[in-house]
């Protein structure tokens, strides 16, 4: 009998009971694995389905205001039930704890309810799709919003809830790392991964408040007229876009710099070499979190805020595309000379440097205050955030997913049908997105149902696209659950990494730690330390 | 009830002179903050109140929260929470205060007579309806 | 490290730390990022004040006289004392005197009633009067554009801040009970050090809110 496995935390408590209400974090990282990955199914059902209605112009499928519905249930439910917790609460939740020589993180307790608040918060959300559905958008733009019929303040109500399970995830983060090192583990040994938890963990806490009383205000404005929003009242329609962004600007980076940080830790690994600017790396992580809160007046170019406001936010935006440029030369300089192996998780990470740069690079396109004017609501933004939210944050993801998929159930998935699947979703992704560039460029509108028959060619081949790339998400989904029940069982250290979380039992026990963790060497100590790979 | 600890921390106990004088400056300078408002300071009252209140709030956080005798981190923590509120309120009033500011065509509009437009192009553009 | 330790453990230290003040380290600091969380929130409402004070001043000045400057003043000096009461009931606890902390404990509790008791009899006034937010606006005494504006933010502000002192009445309420019951020492008080912390944020919110709301000129 495998003692390992059955003294490991997938079967160590056992019982149903024993994972609802467990303590454990790598049991909640799994929770909320499962969570997402339902919200991803929901909203990516809604995405194809909005891909097939644009097919060809006037209606395929179904009439306009059902469009309308659809493509709001898909952003709102990708960004808030899928992006947003998923690396964090899955990957961080599992591995923080490991990565840092911990038992668990601060508030083991306060993480259990966390993910009970992400499910009591999606129910919500789920539910308005049934009572009627929204139509406004996932950015619920005042005065519609404050008009619309449809199921506004649930929805609402629900992104609400939703929030609270960020903070608490960022507030347990952030003590966890100050305060449940390893004696010796000092900052400048962190694994990169950790400071991408703990940048994030930062903008968590500070942005996701002010989400809490934009929605409230808005509920508020459709409960009472309270008429804040409303220009009939004195009231003012923009202020809702700048309280609205003054969150979701830092949340796009909540989405990538977890993603950053994975990319981080695969790219030392698999080059084999230590990771190149590991300090400029980590602070750029810090200073991006910092520099995301001054730029959310770049969504507001054409809303009518004042000219002088959109000159220093256009500014400002330049500002933030630095950091992020500085960590993508320092991967790029690590993988120069590096010893590179092209497993699964590395493919990934190359995908990511190619498709994070193509989204990085446009979005400093439409922070140019007179060329966002242009493009601003076209396709070409739509293409923009897909690039940096799934060409990145997604493909960080499942890169992370793979590398540390035998750490979680202590098997391997199939490294051919893994392969596979990366090239079909790479080829489906840029069919996809970057025929989009186009649409927007020459005009195509965002969030329409009906278009011009000039754009129907470049919106057919970006429909196929999305049916590819559904096709290898299936494939994927399928290789994965197989793999849980038959895979090849994995050792210790099949990668030869060097972080913490690589020397206890695969899978871990509930205790993380057979003996007291020993910090040997340092995360990225390969020219100086040999780390075999062990795997049975 | 609980057995001390291998590694017992003592707290660090403030004399009770130090709360009642800072309950006794809260008192104070209410009362001061009230009475400034009856005296017509135009824009100055204001900036005077809110000033009042930033001392008082920093002896609540200072002395009742502990703030200066505590760990430096959570004074960082609500430094953080107040400057990234000033960067809200100030970047938002970048905007609020100067709508309309730049409006070239409301200050200095188009001249529908001017010689430029006769002689260049065969008809002036319409500028009046609208 | 499993369970069978826990008795050579002392009783308030749960299992994922290794000594007592790292405990009550990480939940101090816990709470201040909670603290962070709630200045964040609250201040949403201090941009809509300050955003619609810049735009009608005028109109600011008039409704607020309509606010009562001798009920928001004792309401001041009840949460600054309430605020005393629980940080010497605190002390208290950190010198071993439990009665002494019961008994100021109640009197942060009781302060803190009579403050709710006080913003009843001031919103039953606006109510009588019409000087209600948004649609139900019907106060005709105002003058300045949309003078339901200014009360409109008046209840938010208020009316969010006196949510946040019910929640504080609740919690030290339960921290109370806990005193009383014993389960605090001078090496022991994590939970009412947190608890104390919150409630002294509550006043200072309103420590902000009195002058911006009833001292406005």
């Amino acid at each position: 009998m495998d003692t390992t496995f059955e003294r490991s935390y997938l079967k160590t408590p056992k019982g149903l009971a024993s994972w609802l209400f467990t303590l454990d974090h790598k049991r909640i990282g799994l929770l909320y694995l499962f969570g997402i990955m339902g919200a991803f199914l929901i909203g990516g059902v809604f995405a194809l389905l909005v891909r097939l209605e644009l097919f060809g112009p006037d209606k395929t499928l179904m009439d306009a205001d059902t469009y309308n519905q659809f493509f709001t249930l898909h952003g709102a439910i990708m960004i808030f039930m899928f992006i947003i917790p998923s690396i964090p609460a899955t990957l961080g939740n599992f591995l923080l704890p490991q990565m840092i020589g911990a038992r668990d993180v601060a508030f083991p307790r306060l993480n259990l309810l966390s993910w009970y608040v992400y499910i009591f918060g999606s129910v919500f959300a789920v539910y308005s799709i049934a009572a009627g559905g929204v139509d406004t958008g996932w950015t619920f733009y005042t005065p519609y919003s404050t008009e619309s019929t449809g199921a506004v303040i649930s929805m609402t109500l629900g992104i609400f809830i939703l929030g609270f399970s960020s903070i608490f995830t960022g507030l347990n983060f952030i003590v966890t790392i100050h305060k449940m090192r390893l004696p010796g583990l000092t900052w400048y040994k962190l694994p990169l991964f950790v400071w991408g938890l703990y940048a994030t963990a930062i903008i968590q806490v500070l942005a996701t408040p002010v989400l809490g009383i934009t929605l409230l205000l808005l509920i508020m404005e459709r409960t009472f007229g309270i008429g804040i929003f409303d220009p009939a009242m004195g009231g003012d329609p923009v202020l809702y876009q700048h309280f609205f962004w003054f969150y979701s600007h830092p949340a796009v980076y909540i989405m990538i710099l977890p993603g950053m940080g994975i990319i981080s830790e695969l790219i030392a690994v698999f080059s084999h070499r230590r990771i190149f600017g590991y300090k400029a790396i980590a602070y750029s992580s810090l200073a991006i979190a910092f520099v995301s809160f001054l730029v959310w007046g770049h969504h507001m170019f054409t809303s009518g805020q004042s000219e002088l406001a959109a000159t220093i936010f256009s500014f400002l935006t330049f500002l933030v595309g630095i950091p992020s440029g500085i960590k993508v030369f320092n991967w790029l300089a690590t993988l120069y000379k590096g010893k590179i192996t092209l497993d699964t998780p590395m493919l990934y990470a190359l995908s990511f440097l190619f498709l994070f740069t193509i989204g990085g690079l446009t979005g400093v396109f439409l922070g140019a205050l007179a060329v966002d004017v242009h493009l601003h609501d076209t396709y070409f933004v739509v293409a923009h955030f897909h690039y940096v939210m799934m060409g990145g944050t997604v493909m960080a993801f499942l890169g992370g997913l793979h590398y540390w998929w035998s750490k979680m159930w202590g098997r391997h998935y199939s490294e051919r049908w893994a392969k596979i699947t990366c090239a079909l979703i790479f080829i489906g992704f840029n069919v996809t997105f970057f025929s989009q560039f186009f649409l927007g460029a020459k005009g195509m509108p965002r969030r329409y149902y009906n278009y011009l028959d000039q754009f129907q060619p470049l919106h057919a081949f970006s429909s196929v696209g999305s049916l590819i790339l559904g096709a290898g998400f299936v494939v994927m989904a399928v290789y994965l659950i197989f793999s849980i029940f038959k895979g090849r069982r994995a050792g210790t250290n099949p990668w030869g990494a060097m972080t913490l979380e690589w020397t206890n039992p695969t899978p871990p026990p509930p205790e993380n730690f057979t003996e007291p963790p020993r910090l040997e060497y340092g995360p990225y100590d390969y020219d100086r330390v040999a780390v075999e790979r062990t795997d049975t | 009830m609980n057995k001390p600890a291998h590694h017992e921390s003592r707290p660090h106990v403030l004399p009770l002179r130090t709360y009642l004088l800072v309950a006794f400056a809260l008192l104070v300078l209410t009362v001061v903050t009230v009475a400034v408002s009856f005296v017509p300071l135009g824009g100055a009252n204001a900036l005077v109140a809110v000033g009042i209140a930033s001392l008082k709030a920093a002896l609540v956080a200072l002395f009742f929260m502990h703030l200066l005798y505590d760990k430096k981190i959570n004074l960082i923590i609500f430094l953080v929470a107040l400057s990234f509120l000033t960067v809200f309120i100030a970047l938002t009033m970048f905007d609020t205060l100067t709508r309309g500011g730049f409006d070239i065509i409301t200050r200095d509009p188009i001249d529908p007579d001017a010689v430029i437009y006769r002689d260049t192009i065969s008809a002036p553009p319409d500028t009046t309806t609208d | 490290m499993t369970a069978d330790h826990a008795h050579d453990r002392p009783g308030p230290l749960a299992h994922h730390f290794t000594e007592l003040e790292q405990q009550s380290d990480s939940v101090k600091m816990g709470m201040w990022i909670f603290l962070l969380t709630e200045i964040l929130l609250f201040g949403g409402l201090f941009v809509a004040y300050t955003v619609f004070r810049a735009w009608n001043e005028e109109m600011f000045i008039n409704a607020h006289k309509f606010l009562d400057i001798y009920l928001g003043t004792i309401n001041t000096i009840v949460l600054i004392s309430s605020s005393a009461t629980v940080a010497l009931a605190i002390r208290a606890v950190q010198i071993g005197d439990r009665r002494k902390a019961v008994i100021l404990l109640t009197a942060t509790l009781a302060l803190a009633v009579v403050f709710l008791v006080v913003k009843y009899f001031e919103y039953s006034h606006k109510f009588h009067l019409g000087q209600l937010p948004g649609k139900y606006y019907t106060f005709t005494g105002v003058e300045g554009s949309n003078p339901h504006i200014f009360f409109g933010i008046y209840f938010a502000t208020t009316g969010l801040h006196g949510l946040h002192v019910l929640g504080g009445i609740i919690v030290l309420g339960w921290m109370l009970f806990r005193t009383a019951r014993g389960d605090f020492s001078p090496e022991y008080h994590t939970p009412l050090e947190a608890a104390g912390l919150y409630w002294h944020l509550v006043d200072m919110i309103w420590i902000y809110l009195f002058p911006l709301l009833y001292l406005i000129g």
